[in-house]
This record gives structure tokens, C-alpha cells and sequence, in this order.
């Protein structure tokens, strides 16, 4: 560990950087409040009478900006200053500004009128920042919340270093609750625990205030009493020789796969519809995995593939198929569906496979809109419905069971059938002879292609694995929903499975299904509602938000590869035993 | 000895400037050739023509008899022709491992199916794979070996770099080797020892190796013949010992006598 | 020696094959469709035209005329949202997708600013200048837009391989579309009425052309000579050109690289903004989705007249803007393609990945493509 200094004068500040990070609060505050966040998501309660996701969409930007501002970047050999008071004072004066800027807002609210251009420049957002109390107590309010927010914020830095986590994670937990506030009511009703809810939940949503006192408390102990636990939990598993590690991953799996199968069996149909939703997105987003992640090829239009998938289920099994309508079996039109995606791929592949990444990126993106505007025009709507689309396609018949929208566990069973699929295809594929020629093609395909790999073939295939998975998931879709219109392949599909699989972790399995999981099934999809189904249109702003942010912050993805950091570990241990001299020096001697 | 490589009349120009011009040049089953020269001199755009990276405005270059001009760069590889980059061009996110087992590609055939199905011929092919690739780095003595193995390519130190992409220029079992530059940035001490496993590269893999290389020291210790390139011509060419006393070489090269300059 | 020529020993792979069939289907298509548009518009009731198309009818030439005109005038627009994506694709060498963002909230703040001049009464009492005002403003917004974005978002990615800062424009492209929406709200908004003096239809070398287009033309016209001399004749330009060549060359001949680079994406906002405003005042609506469609549109023309070429940007821009209008009329109708008029957009798509299907680099990549490196 470091050496700290001692603290710092309390006035000892950089003045420009509190500035800095004070203005960028006020005008991130400012700007959720215009977009309307805190009115339109004060719906959603989330601590009875105290605390809505509106008042929340606003309140954690001080509390971030109050940890980032007193937050130094630690380097070695330089020693910095033991937190103190001053780092207080720093957080404290970035939140005031920002809550400031606020209280700036509803002044001008209050005295001028824009809101000829500006939607939410209304007496509601007014009222919503005043806590309906008049304008004197808003803009005072927010000037003491700003920095309380900022105050606390930084004090994460001050605390020593256990209670932080505690506060962090107890902070966490009740926001996790309370979100969930569905799927943990669904999941307990299935499992006929209904007192816990009744008792942690108020009766018209949200927390109560005491349930919220107890969960804090409660979280926050058992995070002080098992603290460590966890590190010597991960030191056994790493000391674990490899077979007893390969079994105690199965042993995990396995458990894993028991519940997945089981869980639906206790929830709801709503959140049962939840899950299907997720899952077909699980299934694109690996598809685009293996395209983006392995290979490499940025396809922007890759909806095409879902929408291929959904057609060929529609015109082959619906009635109502305006051109022919075989009504064939789901199970053979599966088969069929792979032949087309395969073919339509490799038809989109072929010219766009040799161009530079970027343009093959904005090249794909048109192909995208050419065929959902191909099944819209008239032109083919005699074989495609065009605006119409094609309805009434019948309910996957299994024999034992039938699939069809109105149960969404069974849809959610057919969904996890393709996902198993998908996985294992994703997992095979990525330790065989074409997934290492991916890998090196997206390190340098340049140098691929001189080590004798033929990268026109490798990508096709990508595309092509690519386009079967996510023409399946066009299948369960068109089988789910019922009916198929060229509305539900927007490029937005597209761009939000690729959200999904940045978030998640390029080229990383497990990271992928995470993100689908956590994104999709707490924003939602494009269409499809999340749990928090009150964020509407503000589940885009946050997509894109997300994107640019991953990009700038974390390119290889929220979920760390278990390989990726084993080695990096790997690498720390060596740095170790060359400070102690164990290391054969000639084997790390460095000349640059 | 019959010649593994010849080229004739050779000639890239690029925006006017000739690269090279009427190249003539021939390499012998098992010999080692060192091409060197002031930079500039198109070394590089000599190997880029080889590898088909580049295409020549004119002239010929025949691999064992056959015309290899208008090839893939992969099919170049194929037909046993590897080389090395003279900036290291590693997969940096792979392992040391994958990084060697990925350029076995074009000497192996399981495709998809193989992989999804898990079959017999796959399993063995990979496992085959996987000990090529092991043979190739304990070329390298302890340095690649072991818990490297598993280690993505960025971590390596610049001297493993260099190996490594020796290895994986190996693992794709040329005839030919084509090395860039390969002592580049190493320490004297270093480098002696890649110069001994250059020559061993010959003796006891059987490749027949063109070498670019500014490092005389090594020049002089592993090359049979050196040609000597200068704006695109070659200005010499023969024993290390002719070539470092011939007046128009230490003019554009070396500047002063060969006995002082290393 | 016996001198050998070059012999080509390709193996040709299905991919090349495919690709060779898709060019001639390609230019037989559109051959086939001109011819039997020719030959309608000579007869009518020609045998070849009746069997591709039984309903088709010829048009006018008027209205031909019209389509032209109408073409130009949109691709002019093309043009002007191309030059940023030429620009910084030229000095960054990635395509900036928010681009058509920038260009949006152009419109968006034209819009605003219009419809306050209209409730003072002084859009109608004094157009010019009202219209000078609102393409300052207009200028003023995408500009700003232009170079925060480039500061917050792709200066910290200068380094990285090129696909990331393409994904990050896309997210912010996403985030602005719907700040916006948030903003503004999802109703279609109406820029003011053009006074009649303007808008009335002129007759200019037999083409009967309404004045909305001759404003664009003409504001077109002068924004890119503004821009040539700029490029061409100040200093600044000449460090954008040195820049776009090598930035680390550039920079120790003294350039202040972030500085220019900074100046491009002004400069490519600047002309996304007063494209702005004539696509606001030649269709008279916004909404948030106004950017997309435009963008893309103006990245194929980008494509087409040649990266980091400006005057091809703007040639690329009234190239494709001609192909979208005439494309449907006097190719795929006469195909027998029914509803054409719906197939615009897939035509300028069409239009795109036919230019890269032919040159995979575009038209005049090949210099940006030899650093290739990922």
C-alpha cells in the first residue's frame, strides 16, 4: 500500500476543476429536467412518499459528480494526499452548482415562457422541481440537496474503506429492489412468499420507508460481516487444480441450466413475456457477437437477418399468406429458414465482405433498410403484405406442447431452445480452426491474410453463422407475436443489439448474455417494455448515452473476460516475482 | 543446389518512383540470402511483392517453377512461402498459443461442421495442431513455453515479440521464410543468439530463408550470399566478404570502410 | 534473360464470380429500364414497352424536367451535408455518423428561430433578413454542436482503430436524435410560409423551376465557393490539407493539429447548418428523425464523388440527388415495378452499394485505403 500524505488544507482546492465539474452537473441536471425525466417517470415510485424515479433520474448526477470531482488519479510513486475534509468541501461545491443550476431553471421557468419550442418548460416541471412548495423553496432546496449530494458523494473517498462498501452496496441494493420491484413481487408470489413483499413493499408500489431502514441496515451488516468472503471464495476456486476447476464449473452450470428451466414455472405471464423478450435478444445479440465480436465485421444491418427469419416463418406457415402458403410445420420451416439466411447472407456478404470496416458498416446499414422498405413497398406486398404484413401465423405446434404468444412460457422454453443452440455454436466455433481465424482477422486482417488465411471465406462464414441466429430468432418471434409487419425491423433493432453486445463485452459469451439480460430486461427492447417500463422513449437517450460512454470508457465491455483478467492477473504475479528477484531477468529484459 | 526462387526483371513503381527496378534475383534450395541496404532501398516492397501484397508493374517471380505473381497473399502461404514484419504485426489479443495455432490454418481442414459436431477427425486435428504449435515455440528454449503459452500477445517483452512472430511465421510451414528485419531493437546479446537460431532454422527445420537485416554483425554470421539494394537496384551481390569491399556498396551504403562501420 | 510479362494466376473464387454476375444483372437492369423508357417516351404504345410494363405511361417533358430540377436541388443539400463527412473523413479518416445530427438540429434551430421571427411579424415584413438570421443561427447551432461533439467524444479516441470511433458516432447520433425528441417532443414541426415572391415559379433556359429551388441552388453555390476559398486560398485550409495528409508531419511543421481539427468539424457543421435550413425551408417540416435519412444520403454522395474531395462531395451529392428523383421514374417504372415513388430511399441505398460494388474503396478511396491498418 501507498503512503498517503496528510491531508490537505481545507482551502487548498483547484478551484477550475470544482468548476468544471460543477457546470457539467448543472447542465446535465438542466437537461434531464427539460427532457422531462423527473415528471414523466414520477410515476414510479420507488420509496413510498419519498423517493419517485424521477426525483432519482435527478439526484444521482450530484452524488457522482461529488465522487468524481474529489477522485485523483493514483499513480505510483507519487503519493497523494489522505482524503480529508477538503475533498468534502470540493464534492459539497460541485453539487451546490449543480443543484444551482436548477434552482437557475425553475427561476426562469417561473418568469419566462418558452414553451412554444421547449415541451417540458411547464408549470408541471416546475411544480415537480419546487416539491410544490412555491419558488423560494425550490431554488433553496435544491442548493442544500446539491450539496448534501456532493458532500456524500465525496465522502466515499473519506470513509474508510469497508464502511464505503457498505454504503455503496446497501445504496445499490435498495435501488435494485425497488427497480425490480415486479419481478422480485412475481418471483416471491410464485414461490408463495407474498409476506415478504407485503411487508418490504408499500401497498400502491415503492418501498416503505421503514423496509427501506432494514434492507439499508441489514444490507450493510452482512456486507461488514462477509467481508473477504468473497476473495477467499475466488483464492480456493483459483487454487483449484483444472479438473477439480472444469467440475465445479459444470457443477455450476448445471445448477445454472436447472434453474433457468425452473424459474419460469414460479413467475407470471408478464414476467414470463419478459423473459421471452430477453431471451430472443440474448439470441440476436450472440449472432452479432460472433459477427462484431469475433470476426470483427461491424454490420449495422443486421435486423435484415431477423426480418429474413420472420418472412420466410410467416409465408410459410400463416393462412393468410398472400402469395403461398404451404402451412408447413414449424419444425421443417426452421430448416428452410436456415437455407434462406444462409443464402441471403452470403447474397448480402459477397459484395460488402472486401470493403473497408467502416463502409462495410454503412453499406450493411442500407441493406437493412432495403429490405425492410423492399417488404413495406407495394410493389411486393403481393407476396409480403406490405404495410399490412402477414397475420395470423398459427402457434408452434411440439406435440406434447404448443408455443404460441399467449403463453409466454412456452415461449420463453422455445426461445431457450435457440439459445442453448446459439451457445453452444458461439462456444464451438470460438476454439476451433474458423474461430481463431476470426480472432486474428479482427486483430489484423492484413497479417491474417498473409498467415495464410483465406479472410474473404472466414468472414462470409461469420456473416453467415451470424444471419442462421438471428433468422431464428425471427422465427420464434414471427411464431410469438403471431403476425409480421416490416415495422418491427427498424435499424434501431440493429443499433440496440449492438449496445447489447458493447455493453456486454465483445467477442465474450458470457458477457454478452449479460448484457441482454440485465439491458433488455431492465430498459427493454425497442418495443418491448422492460421492468421499468415507465422509461418510454427515454430508454433510446440511454442507449445512446451508453454506447458513447462504453466506447470512451470501457471498449472491451462491462463483463471482464475470465481469460482476459486471469492473464492480466497472471501478469501482476510476474511483476511481483521479478521485484523479489525470483524471475529469470534475461527472460523479461525489455530493449526498446 | 537448384534454385527455390527466381525472379526476373522485376519493376514496381508507385506514383512515378520506381520502388524497384529490373530486379533479378534467385535463391537456392537451403541457402541463406541477406538483402540489404540504405532505407529506402525497397527491401520491404521487395518482400510485399513476394508475399502479393503488392503487384508488380512488370517481370516475373517463379516459386519452384510455377509463377506465383497475382496470387492471394494467403495462397502465397500456401504454397510454403512465410514471412515476418519488420513493425512486429503479432494478434495482440490472442494468446501466445492461438497467436501460433492460427497459422496452421492453411495446412489444415476442419471446417464448421467438424467443430459443431465434435468429431473424431476434428479432436485429432486439433490436438495435432496444438502440438505443432508447442514444437514450434520450445524452438525457442523456456520463452514461449509454459505458463506463456496461455498469455495474450501484448504482454510479451518486444524480444518475445520478435520470436514469436518467428513462430508463427514457422507454424505455417513454409519452404520459403521471409524475415523482416529480425533482430531489430534486440540487445546485443539477444541478437547473437537469434543469429544462432537463424542458422539453426536451416539445419534442422530445412527452411530456405531471405533475410532483410541492418545489423552487419548478423549479416556477416549467418548469410551465404548478400544482395545489396540501392534505390530500387541491385548494386552487389555475393559473399559478405565481396560485397563489404566492392567500392559502389560502401559509397551508398556504408560510407566508410566495412571494418569500421560494425 | 527472356523478359515475362505479368501473368495472372488468380484463382477466380465463387465470390468473384457472384460478384461479376451481380454487375452485369446491375447494368443490364438499368439498361433494359432506360431503353423502355426511351422507347415509351418515343411511342407509347410500343410492343416492348407494353410487355414490361402494361399501365406505364410516359412522361411529359415537363415533367421530366421537373424531376431534374427537383433532383439538383436535392442533391445540392446531399452535397452540402457530404462536405462535412468529406472533411473530417479526410483529416480523422472516420465517417462522423452524428454528422446528419448536426445537420438536423440545424433545421431544428432554423425552425425555432423562424417561427419566432414569424410571431413578431418580421419573417413576412422583412424576409432577407430574416433568412440571414436564421442561417447564422442555424450556423451557429451546428457548429458548436459540431465541436463538442468532436471534444467530448472522438479527441479521446483519436488513437483507436477506426471501427470505434464509427460506433461512438453512432451512439451519439442516437443520444441526439433523442435529446431532442425529449426536448421538442415527436410532433412534426412547420417552418413559416415562404413569401410569395419567392416561392413563385421561374423560367430559367425552358425549365420552369419554383424559386424555393433556385434559393437553394443559389445559397448552395455560394456556400461552396465560400468553402473553396477557404481551403484553397487562407492558411487555415492549407493546415486542414496538411493535417488530412499526416498529422504527425503536420504537427512538427508547427500546425496546431487539435486546432484544426477542431476547425474541420466547425467548418463541416457550418455547411450541415445552412443545409439546414434550405431542407427547412424547401419541405417545411423537423422532427427528430429529419437527420437520418439526409445523413446517410450524404454520406453515399460523400462516397460517390470521393472522400476528402470536396468538389466531388458536392458533384456525389447532386449526382445522387438526380439518380433518387429520376431513378424510380425512368428506370423501375418502366421495369414494371409497381409504387415507385416508395422505393426512393432504396434507390439511394441501391445507388451506394452499387458505387462500392464496382469500387470497393470508393471512387477515389484508394489513397485513405493504404493505411489500412486496424
Amino acid at each position: 500500500m501507498n503512503e498517503l500524505a496528510p491531508p490537505r488544507q481545507i482551502l487548498d482546492q483547484d478551484w477550475r476543476r470544482i468548476l468544471q465539474f460543477g457546470s457539467l452537473c448543472a447542465l446535465t441536471l438542466v437537461f434531464i429536467a427539460l427532457i422531462g425525466m423527473p415528471v414523466q417517470l414520477d410515476t414510479r415510485i420507488l420509496i413510498r412518499r419519498h423517493l419517485s424515479l424521477g426525483y432519482l433520474s435527478l439526484i444521482w448526477i450530484p452524488m457522482i459528480m461529488g465522487y468524481l470531482v474529489s477522485k485523483e488519479l493514483v499513480l505510483e510513486g507519487i503519493i497523494s494526499a489522505k482524503k480529508g475534509p477538503r475533498d468534502l468541501l470540493a464534492g459539497a461545491l460541485t453539487g451546490m452548482i449543480g443543484g444551482a443550476g436548477l434552482s437557475l431553471l425553475a427561476v426562469l421557468i417561473n418568469n419566462f415562457d418558452l414553451r412554444d419550442p421547449l415541451l417540458n418548460w411547464s408549470p408541471q416541471t416546475l411544480e415537480q422541481l419546487n416539491f410544490g412548495n412555491g419558488i423560494g423553496f425550490g431554488i433553496g432546496i435544491w442548493l442544500l440537496i446539491g450539496g448534501a449530494l456532493g458532500i456524500f458523494g465525496s465522502a466515499l473517498h473519506v470513509l474508510p474503506a469497508l464502511t464505503a462498501k457498505a454504503v455503496g452496496v446497501a445504496l445499490m441494493t435498495v435501488a435494485l429492489v425497488s427497480i425490480l420491484e415486479t419481478a422480485i413481487t412475481d418471483l416471491l408470489e410464485g414461490f408463495r412468499l407474498t409476506f415478504i413483499t407485503d411487508s418490504l413493499y408499500a401497498k400502491r408500489g415503492g418501498l416503505s420507508v421503514v423496509s427501506t431502514i432494514v434492507l439499508v441496515v441489514f444490507v450493510a451488516l452482512v456486507t461488514v460481516l462477509a467481508a473477504g468472503q468473497g476473495d477467499a471464495l475466488r483464492v480456493k476456486y483459483d487454487a483449484l487444480d483444472a479438473p477439480r476447476r472444469k467440475s465445479a464449473n459444470l457443477t455450476m452450470s448445471f445448477a445454472g441450466v436447472i434453474a433457468l428451466l425452473l424459474l419460469p414455472l414460479f413467475l407470471g405471464k408478464i414476467m414470463n413475456e419478459l423473459l421471452a423478450n430477453v431471451g430472443l435478444f440474448v439470441l440476436l445479440a450472440l449472432g452479432l457477437n460472433i459477427v462484431v465480436g469475433l470476426a470483427g465485421i461491424l454490420d449495422l444491418g443486421y435486423v435484415a437477418f431477423f426480418a429474413v427469419g420472420g418472412y420466410t416463418t410467416a409465408v410459410l406457415t400463416s393462412p393468410n399468406s398472400p402469395w403461398i402458403s404451404p402451412e408447413l410445420h414449424f419444425g421443417i420451416v426452421i430448416l428452410i429458414v436456415i437455407v434462406i439466411a444462409a443464402m441471403i447472407g452470403l447474397a448480402v456478404g459477397a459484395p460488402v465482405i472486401r470493403m473497408r470496416g467502416d463502409y462495410l458498416a454503412i453499406v450493411t446499414l442500407g441493406f437493412g433498410e432495403i429490405i425492410r422498405l423492399l417488404f413495406l413497398s407495394d410493389w411486393l406486398s403481393p407476396y409480403f403484405g406490405g404495410a399490412q404484413g402477414i397475420t395470423n401465423i398459427p402457434p408452434v405446434d411440439l406435440g406434447f406442447a404448443e408455443v404460441k404468444g399467449s403463453d409466454p412460457r412456452s415461449v420463453f422454453y422455445l426461445v431457450l431452445f435457440f439459445c442453448a443452440i446459439a451457445i453452444y455454436i458461439s462456444w464451438r466455433l470460438q476454439g476451433s480452426r474458423l474461430g481463431r481465424a476470426w480472432m486474428a482477422i479482427r486483430e489484423d486482417e492484413k497479417v491474417a491474410e498473409a498467415m495464410g488465411i483465406n479472410t474473404v471465406n472466414a468472414k462470409l462464414m461469420a456473416f453467415v453463422v451470424g444471419a442462421i441466429l438471428a433468422s431464428f430468432s425471427g422465427a420464434v418471434f414471427a411464431a410469438k407475436v403471431g403476425s409480421i409487419f416490416p415495422s418491427s425491423f427498424l435499424i434501431l433493432v440493429s443499433i440496440i443489439i449492438l449496445v447489447v453486445v458493447i455493453v456486454g463485452g465483445m467477442g465474450n459469451i458470457t458477457g454478452v448474455i449479460v448484457g441482454a439480460v440485465v439491458l433488455i430486461g431492465v430498459l427493454g427492447g425497442p418495443k418491448q417494455p422492460g421492468l421499468l417500463q415507465e422509461l418510454g422513449t427515454f430508454k433510446l437517450l440511454i442507449y445512446g448515452a451508453l454506447l458513447v460512454f462504453m466506447m470512451l470508457k470501457r471498449p472491451e465491455g462491462l463483463v471482464p473476460n475470465a481469460r482476459r483478467s486471469h492473464e492480466l492477473h497472471q501478469e501482476e504475479f510476474l511483476q511481483d516475482a521479478w521485484l523479489k528477484g525470483i524471475v529469470d531477468d534475461d527472460d523479461e529484459e525489455v530493449t526498446a | 543446389m537448384s534454385p527455390i526462387m527466381h525472379i526476373h526483371d522485376l519493376t514496381v513503381s508507385f506514383g512515378g518512383l520506381n520502388a524497384l527496378s529490373d530486379l533479378n534475383f534467385h535463391v537456392d534450395e537451403g541457402e541463406i540470402v541477406s538483402v540489404i541496404g540504405p532505407n529506402g532501398a525497397g527491401k520491404t516492397t521487395f518482400f510485399n511483392l513476394i508475399t502479393g501484397l503488392v503487384e508488380p508493374n512488370s517481370g516475373d517471380i517463379l516459386f519452384e517453377g510455377e509463377s506465383i505473381l497475382g496470387l492471394d497473399p494467403y495462397q502465397v502461404t500456401e504454397i510454403g512461402i512465410a514471412r515476418t514484419f519488420q513493425n512486429v504485426r503479432l494478434f495482440p489479443n490472442m494468446t501466445v498459443l492461438e497467436n501460433v495455432m492460427v497459422a496452421q490454418h492453411c495446412r489444415t481442414h476442419q471446417h464448421a461442421f467438424g467443430a459443431l459436431l465434435q468429431t473424431k477427425a476434428f479432436r485429432k486435428e486439433e490436438r495435432e495442431i496444438r502440438e505443432r504449435a508447442e514444437e514450434v515455440l520450445s524452438f525457442f528454449g523456456t520463452r514461449l513455453i509454459g505458463y506463456r503459452l496461455d498469455q495474450p500477445a501484448f504482454v510479451l517483452s518486444y524480444a518475445n515479440r520478435r520470436r514469436l512472430e518467428i513462430a508463427r511465421a514457422m507454424a505455417t510451414q513454409p519452404r520459403l521464410l521471409l524475415l523482416d528485419e529480425p533482430v531489430a531493437g534486440m540487445n546485443p546479446k539477444e541478437s547473437v543468439e537469434l543469429t544462432n537460431l537463424i542458422g539453426r532454422l536451416r539445419s534442422e527445420w530445412g527452411f530456405t530463408i531471405v533475410m532483410i537485416e541492418h545489423d552487419m554483425g548478423v549479416v556477416r554470421d549467418v548469410s551465404d550470399r548478400v544482395v545489396v539494394l540501392d534505390h530500387g537496384v541491385t548494386i552487389a551481390q555475393g559473399s559478405y566478404e565481396e560485397v563489404s569491399n566492392d567500392p559502389q556498396v560502401i559509397e551508398a551504403y556504408l560510407g566508410r570502410p566495412a571494418q569500421d562501420a560494425s | 534473360m527472356t523478359a515475362v510479362g505479368v501473368r495472372s494466376t488468380r484463382r477466380v473464387s465463387w465470390v468473384d464470380r457472384f460478384l461479376t454476375t451481380l454487375r452485369i444483372v446491375l447494368i443490364a437492369l438499368i439498361v433494359v429500364g432506360l431503353l423502355a423508357f426511351i422507347a415509351q417516351q418515343i411511342d407509347n404504345d410500343n410492343a416492348f414497352a407494353r410487355r414490361r410494363n402494361p399501365g406505364a405511361t410516359g412522361l411529359t417533358a415537363a415533367q421530366v424536367k421537373g424531376l431534374f430540377v427537383t433532383g439538383v436541388a436535392q442533391g445540392a443539400m446531399y452535397g452540402l451535408i457530404a462536405l462535412g463527412y468529406s472533411m473530417v473523413y479526410g483529416v480523422l479518416g472516420f465517417i462522423n455518423f452524428a454528422h446528419g445530427e448536426v445537420f438536423m438540429l440545424g433545421t431544428m434551430s432554423g425552425f425555432i428561430a423562424s417561427t419566432k421571427l414569424s410571431d413578431a411579424g418580421y419573417w413576412e415584413s422583412n424576409f432577407i433578413g430574416s433568412f440571414l438570421l436564421i442561417i447564422l443561427i442555424a450556423i451557429l447551432v451546428s457548429t458548436a454542436t459540431a465541436v463538442v461533439m468532436e471534444r467530448v467524444a472522438y479527441r479521446p479516441l483519436r488513437d483507436s482503430p477506426r471501427l470505434i470511433p464509427l460506433i461512438t458516432s453512432i451512439g451519439v447520433s442516437f443520444f441526439i436524435q433523442n435529446a431532442v425528441l425529449g426536448l421538442f417532443g415527436p410532433n412534426s414541426k412547420s417552418y413559416p410560409q415562404l413569401p410569395e415572391w419567392l416561392a413563385k415559379n421561374r423560367t430559367i433556359l425552358t425549365f420552369d423551376i419554383p424559386g424555393t429551388k433556385i434559393m437553394v441552388l443559389v445559397v448552395a453555390a455560394v456556400s461552396m465557393a465560400g468553402l473553396w476559398w477557404v481551403v484553397e486560398r487562407t492558411k487555415t485550409g492549407k493546415a486542414m490539407r496538411a493535417v488530412a495528409e499526416d498529422k504527425e508531419i503536420a504537427a512538427l511543421m508547427g500546425i496546431n493539429v487539435d486546432r484544426t481539427i477542431v476547425l474541420t468539424f466547425a467548418i463541416g457543421g457550418a455547411m450541415a447548418g445552412i443545409g439546414g435550413i434550405l431542407w427547412g425551408l424547401s419541405f417545411r417540416s423537423v422532427t427528430h428523425l429529419t437527420g437520418f435519412l439526409p445523413g446517410i444520403k450524404a454520406f453515399t454522395a460523400a462516397v460517390v464523388g470521393g472522400v476528402g474531395n470536396l468538389g466531388g462531395s458536392m458533384a456525389g451529392g447532386v449526382a445522387l440527388g438526380t439518380a433518387e428523383s429520376l431513378g424510380p421514374q425512368v428506370i423501375l417504372e418502366p421495369l414494371g415495378v409497381k409504387g415507385v415513388s416508395q422505393l426512393r430511399d432504396a434507390v439511394a441505398f441501391t445507388a451506394l452499394v452499387v458505387v462500392l460494388l464496382f469500387k470497393p474503396a470508393g471512387l477515389f478511396g484508394e489513397r485513405l485505403s493504404e493505411d489500412d491498418r486496424a
